[in-house]
C-alpha cells in the first residue's frame, strides 16, 4: 500500500510536519516493498490553494493513504472524492519512520 | 479627482479623515464617498447613508459540463489559484479559491465549462448627510475574497466632471489595497507616529513607489510615539499635509458616530486647503 506523509525534510528520519497542505517535503513510502521516495510540496510555494495543489499531487501519485497532522476542508474534499484514506498522527508522532511504524490499515 | 485613503497599520484614522474630507468638499464638488474596507465597512456610522440601491457582488465560477468534459486536466493545470482539481474522471471546484479569473473557461478545448454568478457580497448605494454619494462594498461572513468586490465596486466609479471620489481602502498593504488604490489620482497616506505605524507606511511608500501614485501623510495622533516617521518622510520625500493632535474628546466623539468636522469644524477649511495642496501636486492629470 502507498502512503505519502507529510514531513518537514526528505528522509524517514525527518520530523514530520503536521500542517499537510504547507509542509515542505511528501514522502511516498510503500508498505510491501519498505521502498520510498521525497518529493517537494508544490503546495508549500503558493499563495493560495496550497492544500488543493498538495492534495492534486497525493492523488496523482496514487497514494490510497495521506498521513498528516490534519487536514483543511479543500484537501479533505478532495481525498474524499479521491477515496484516499486520511490519518492523523498520533501526539506522540516525530519522525517519517515512526509515522510508518504507528500506521495501521483500516479499512 | 480620484484620491485614496489608505493607512497601511489599522486604525489609524483612515476613515475619520475620509468621512471629514467628504463632508468638507461637498459644497465644492459632486462628492462620492466609496468605502472599499469591504470586509468591515465602518463610514456609514458617520455619513449615516440611506441605501436605496443593493445589488450582488458576484464572481463568476466554472461549472464544468461533465458530459462534455473528458478529463483532460487543463483547466487544473491553468489555474494558477488552485481552484480546481481532478480526481480521476471528475474536475472538482473549490469556489472559495476561484478568483473569476475565466482561465479554465478560456482554455477548456471541449467547450465544456459553463460561468455561473457566485454571490459573495453586496454593493451598496445611498445618499448621506450634505449631499454626499455614499458607496460600499460588503463582503458575505466566510467568504475569503474581498478583491472582486472593491473591482466591482469601482467599476462604478467612472471619473465625471466636478466630481471627487474619495476612496476609504482597507488596512494593511496586500491586494485588497492594491485594488483600491488602483487608477486613482492621489493617496492619501493617515498614519500614527507610533513603530507599527511607521512600519506598515514604509510598506505603503513602497506599493504607491511601483504604483506611480503621488502621496502625501496625514499624522493623526500627533504627539504620542516618537519621530522617526520624519525621517523617512524626509527621505522618501513625501509632504505631510496635515497634522491631527492627539486628542481624548475627539475619540469619544468619534466613538459616538460623530466626525472630525462635526467635532470641531475648523477642519472644514484644513480639509479644503488640503485639498487645494492635493489638486496642486496632481496638476492637470486628474480624472
Amino acid at each position: 500500500m502507498k502512503l505519502i506523509i507529510s514531513a518537514q525534510n526528505s528522509s524517514l528520519e525527518s520530523q514530520v510536519d503536521r500542517r499537510f497542505g504547507r509542509c515542505a517535503w511528501l514522502i511516498l513510502f510503500d508498505t510491501e516493498t519498505h521502498q520510498w521516495e521525497a518529493f517537494e510540496n508544490p503546495g508549500v510555494s503558493q499563495s493560495g490553494g496550497a492544500g488543493v495543489a498538495a492534495a492534486q499531487f497525493v492523488v496523482d501519485k496514487g497514494a490510497e493513504v495521506v498521513l498528516s497532522g490534519d487536514f483543511g476542508p479543500n484537501a479533505s474534499r478532495a481525498f474524499q472524492a479521491a477515496n484516499i484514506g486520511m490519518q492523523r498522527f498520533t501526539d506522540s508522532t516525530k519522525t517519517v519512520q515512526e509515522a510508518v511504524n504507528q500506521f495501521k490499515y483500516v479499512k | 479627482m480620484q484620491i485614496a485613503v489608505a493607512s497601511g497599520k489599522g486604525g489609524t484614522g483612515k476613515t475619520t479623515i475620509a468621512t471629514s474630507l467628504a463632508q468638507s468638499l461637498a459644497g465644492l464638488a459632486n462628492v462620492r464617498y466609496v468605502d472599499c474596507d469591504v470586509e468591515a465597512p465602518n463610514g456609514h456610522l458617520f455619513l449615516k447613508p440611506e441605501f436605496t440601491e443593493i445589488t450582488p457582488a458576484v464572481i463568476r465560477i466554472p461549472q464544468i459540463q461533465t458530459e462534455k468534459c473528458t478529463a483532460c486536466g487543463r483547466c487544473v493545470e491553468v489555474c494558477e489559484f488552485h481552484a480546481l482539481a481532478q480526481v480521476g474522471k471528475n474536475i472538482l471546484v473549490f469556489p472559495q479559491l476561484c478568483h473569476g479569473c475565466g482561465s479554465c473557461t478560456w482554455n477548456c478545448p471541449e467547450n465544456a465549462i459553463i460561468e455561473v454568478p457566485n454571490p459573495i457580497g453586496t454593493i451598496e448605494r445611498g445618499m448621506a448627510v450634505e449631499d454626499i454619494e455614499f458607496f460600499r462594498g460588503l463582503l458575505t461572513i466566510s467568504e475569503p475574497m474581498s478583491t472582486p468586490i472593491i473591482r466591482q465596486l469601482k467599476k462604478m466609479m467612472h471619473p465625471q466632471p466636478n466630481t471627487i471620489n474619495i476612496y476609504d481602502a482597507p488596512p494593511g498593504a496586500s491586494c485588497s489595497v492594491v485594488e483600491t488604490l488602483r487608477g486613482v489620482d492621489f493617496a492619501l497616506l493617515v498614519t500614527e507616529p507610533t513603530p507599527f505605524g511607521l512600519h506598515d507606511l514604509k510598506q505603503m511608500l513602497g506599493i504607491l513607489r511601483d504604483m506611480n501614485i503621488p502621496s502625501g501623510v496625514v499624522i493623526n495622533r500627533d504627539g504620542i510615539g516618537d519621530d522617526s516617521l520624519k525621517d523617512i518622510l524626509r527621505e522618501s520625500n513625501i509632504p505631510i499635509l496635515l497634522r491631527v493632535p492627539f486628542d481624548r474628546t475627539l475619540a469619544e466623539n468619534l466613538a459616538a458616530g460623530r466626525t472630525l468636522v462635526d467635532v470641531y469644524p475648523k477642519y472644514r477649511d484644513i480639509l479644503r486647503e488640503l485639498y487645494q495642496k492635493v489638486t496642486e501636486i496632481v496638476g492637470g492629470k486628474a480624472k
